[in-house]
């Protein structure tokens, strides 16, 4: 799992069933010292994260994890927003 | 799912089975703000986007594998949803 920032968000009404109803925020990845790498993804939003959120973003299968219907195609999820990093 | 712009398609006659069906559309990953961010490559298309349109492209053939319900096609990105807006804040302009 990476951290990300929240930087927009994106709307697609023609779009895989699977991802209706489902939140899509633009992620800027980042590395432990919060600074950015690698490109924006867009990730399915499972915990109501917001524009600015720094966040945790689960990546590949394990993305799938946080949907209900359990195999669902999503490669990216933010499953939590962070509140503070000690290190 | 990256963000991508729709640059290009082809048509392909003689190809693998697998593909029976599915277009082949020339996509170019691109910055929320719509800048060019990489090399064109192809990807199949199950949403009918057309030139010009900013998609959604998953680059995993285990997700394209269970969209299409077929484990014959030997292509590891699809185009997962055609972009209708976008909102962006670039965070003080570094983008």
């Amino acid at each position: 799992m990476l951290l990300g920032k929240v930087e927009g968000r994106v709307w697609a009404t023609r779009k895989l069933d699977v991802f209706q109803g489902k939140k899509l925020m633009v992620v800027q990845p980042l590395d432990e010292d919060l600074k950015a790498v690698s490109s924006h993804i867009i990730a399915v939003d499972t915990v109501d994260a917001g524009v600015g959120d720094v966040v945790c973003l689960a990546t590949s299968k394990e993305a799938s994890v946080p949907m209900e219907e359990k195999m669902i195609p999503v490669d990216a999820a933010i499953v939590g927003i962070v509140d503070r990093v000690d290190r | 799912m990256i963000l991508c712009k729709v640059t290009g398609s082809i048509v392909s006659t003689k190809k693998d089975p697998g593909f029976q069906g599915y277009k082949l559309m020339f996509v170019t990953p691109i910055r929320p703000d719509g800048s060019f961010l990489g090399k064109p490559f192809l990807a199949i298309d199950v949403t009918s986007s057309g030139k010009g349109d900013t998609v959604l492209v998953i680059k995993d053939g285990g997700s394209l594998q269970m969209i299409t319900g077929s484990k014959k096609i030997p292509e590891n990105a699809i185009i997962a949803g055609v972009v209708d807006n976008l909102e962006y804040a670039a965070p003080g302009g570094q983008s």
